[in-house]
């Protein structure tokens, strides 16, 4: 964290001051480098992965240079510090999220850990976990509903955890202007509903979830609901506690933290009665030649040595992010994503896939270029050093419901610029021209 | 010219416009569907062989249908002209060459080879960007499988 921010005080909806904006780019070095030819890179693929600031690097750093120890066993000085490094970065994510330390458990990555719920449930199925777990047990004719607008990692581990009980899968619909359906949680989710999963924001339209609705159908009937957090964390304020989901999935490396890491969130007594996954070293009580018994949540899930080195990473990311406020930074970000749907909008042959409306949506903006195939358009953008995402960003079905097979995305972060965005809206008034079509939308 | 003027050489812009050899074969020996799962790109070739007057073995006739960027659409275009007609062995030879092609950096090969490729040579530049050369393959990695389908040609010894 550079001196010149200053925590902001909780409520605060300002966005940044262009001199905390230029304090904030300067934390991420990469952001000062040029690409293709001494162009200045304009870095809108943070819907992908994030850039990292300093903090996050020094922290790990740090870590392996001065703390590196096996974390949870051993009982000298170092071992010490390290388990202090690995759980005070739990605090940290935690803090930021709206949850207690124990209810934060690390994972992989995010699709790592929503894997982990839907394979607990396969468990608690064949009967692992006791009377506490028939909670998530399945039987045919169970359902589990998803929406037609998911990342494929919250989609197929639930179409694979079907397959493997018996429960049928059911989705929310999307309408044509790439929002959800909520209308629909009524006649989709009912009384043989076990789990609602669902996306807080697209990553893809960047339309933003009415989670109260979801939770609220989905308390209705009993089902536990999941919440893929992965495209909110980063750039909205999240109380999870608030939001009162059951289960959350967000990886460290779309929140400016490493990659390698990212965090399972679950109410303490869901997690208190979820049977583990992974199992082996670091998960245990009392293991004898017969039986085994598991440790509390959350170490029940985290078997063997565990990404200590990113976690701390992570847990530095949550505390930049907490420092420099997640209203501020939903703020800053409002403007830019009102500057993206702008520019997008003003290019003749443009069409923006989902809201069009800055109400309820991240900066996150995906769109066809009439004749040109996302392709192309990424590569006449990456020529003006300009980085965006091109194909369909791991949601073929949302794909597929707007009537296209792949898009282009920019996407900003917290250290995005207008100026960035100018950069990227000349160059895709380009895209059209260079491949000799007319601005009159016809190919 | 900048890499990516290169990169979209007239040929290769007219062939995405103007596609050759699109739409698929009643009559044929194999089809071959291949995908890049990054993008979403797609091509379905068909190809049809017949004897030429030594009794050889010739690619008669290859039909594709497909979609995806410019550089899979005008790569798998133009690679329908140059094997149309071509006994298998040059077809296979081609495809070997233009595998070559796209690992030279944008390089280029020699002379005699570019002879060979002809217009496919064209995409000499997608070698800079290692992320399009997928795209260009895709409809020749369609023509491998659909002539090894055929059992014409052998599969590659790994």
């Amino acid at each position: 964290m550079t001196a010149t921010l200053e925590p902001q005080a909780p409520g605060r909806r300002s966005a940044l001051t262009s001199a905390e904006l230029a304090a904030v780019r300067a934390d991420f070095p990469l952001l000062s480098r040029t690409v293709r030819g001494g162009r200045p890179l304009v870095y809108l693929d943070s819907g992908a992965t994030s850039q990292k600031p300093d903090v996050v690097l020094d922290a790990e750093q740090d870590f392996y240079l001065q703390r590196n120890a096996a974390v949870h066993r051993g009982a000298h000085q170092l071992a010490e510090e390290a388990t202090e490094a690995f759980e005070q970065a739990r605090v940290e994510v935690a803090t930021l999220v709206g949850a207690a330390a124990d209810e934060i458990v690390w994972q992989p990555n995010a699709t790592a850990a929503i894997n982990l719920v839907a394979y607990a449930m396969s468990n608690a199925t064949l009967g692992r976990g006791g009377r506490a777990a028939r909670r998530f047990a399945l039987q045919p004719g169970d359902e589990i509903v998803v929406t037609e607008a998911e990342h494929h990692a919250n989609l197929v581990p639930w179409q694979e955890l079907c397959a493997r009980t018996g429960a049928v899968l059911r989705w929310i619909g999307v309408d044509d202007d790439g929002r959800l359906r909520t209308d629909e949680l009524g006649t989709v989710v009912t009384d043989r509903t076990r789990v609602v999963a669902f996306s807080h924001a697209s990553n893809v339209t960047g339309a933003v979830t009415d989670v109260g609705a979801f939770v609220r159908r989905a308390q209705e009937v009993g089902a536990l609901t999941v919440l893929d957090a992965c495209q909110s964390v980063p750039h909205l304020p999240v109380d999870l506690h608030a939001l009162d989901v059951d289960l959350a999935a967000f990886s460290g490396h779309k929140m400016l933290g490493p990659t390698g890491v990212g965090a399972l969130y679950g109410k303490r007594e869901v997690l208190a009665a979820m049977p583990p996954v992974l199992t082996g070293g670091s998960m245990v009580e009392v293991v004898t030649m017969e039986t085994t018994t598991y440790a509390p949540p959350p170490q029940r899930f985290e078997a063997g040595s565990q990404m200590v080195a990113q976690a701390v990473g992570m847990g530095a990311a949550a505390r930049y992010l907490h420092e420099l406020g997640m209203d501020a930074v939903a703020a800053h970000e409002e403007q830019i994503a009102a500057l993206l749907v702008d520019a997008v909008a003003a290019v003749p042959g443009v069409r923006i896939l989902g809201p069009t409306d800055t109400r309820d949506r991240l900066a996150a903006v995906s769109f066809v270029v009439d004749g040109v195939h996302a392709h192309d358009v990424g590569q006449v953008l990456d020529d003006a050093g300009v980085a965006v995402r091109v194909g369909h960003h791991c949601a073929q079905p949302l794909h597929r419901r707007l009537g296209v097979a792949a898009s282009t995305r920019a996407s900003a972060a917290v250290y995005t610029t207008a100026e960035e965005v100018a950069v990227f809206a000349e160059a895709l008034g380009r895209v059209r021209p260079f491949f000799g079509l007319s601005d009159q939308g016809e190919s | 010219m900048s890499s990516m003027e290169q990169l979209y050489q007239q040929l290769i812009l007219d062939h995405a416009k103007s596609p050759h050899g699109k739409g698929l074969l009643e009559t044929y020996e194999a089809e071959s569907f291949q995908v890049n799962p990054t993008c979403g790109d797609e091509v379905r070739l068909r190809v049809h062989l017949a004897a030429d007057a030594s009794g050889g073995t010739v690619v008669d006739r290859v039909g594709w249908d497909g979609q995806g960027c410019s550089i899979s659409q005008a790569s798998v275009s133009v690679m329908s002209e140059l094997v149309t007609g071509a006994p298998v062995a040059t077809a296979d030879l081609l495809g070997e060459t233009f595998k070559a092609l796209m690992h030279t950096r944008g390089e280029g090969l020699d002379d005699q080879s570019e002879d060979l490729l002809g217009d496919a040579t064209a995409f000499t530049g997608v070698a800079r960007y290692p992320a399009r050369i997928k795209c260009a393959l895709l409809g020749w990695m369609a023509l491998r499988d659909a002539l090894v389908q055929t059992g014409v040609t052998q599969e590659e010894k790994a």
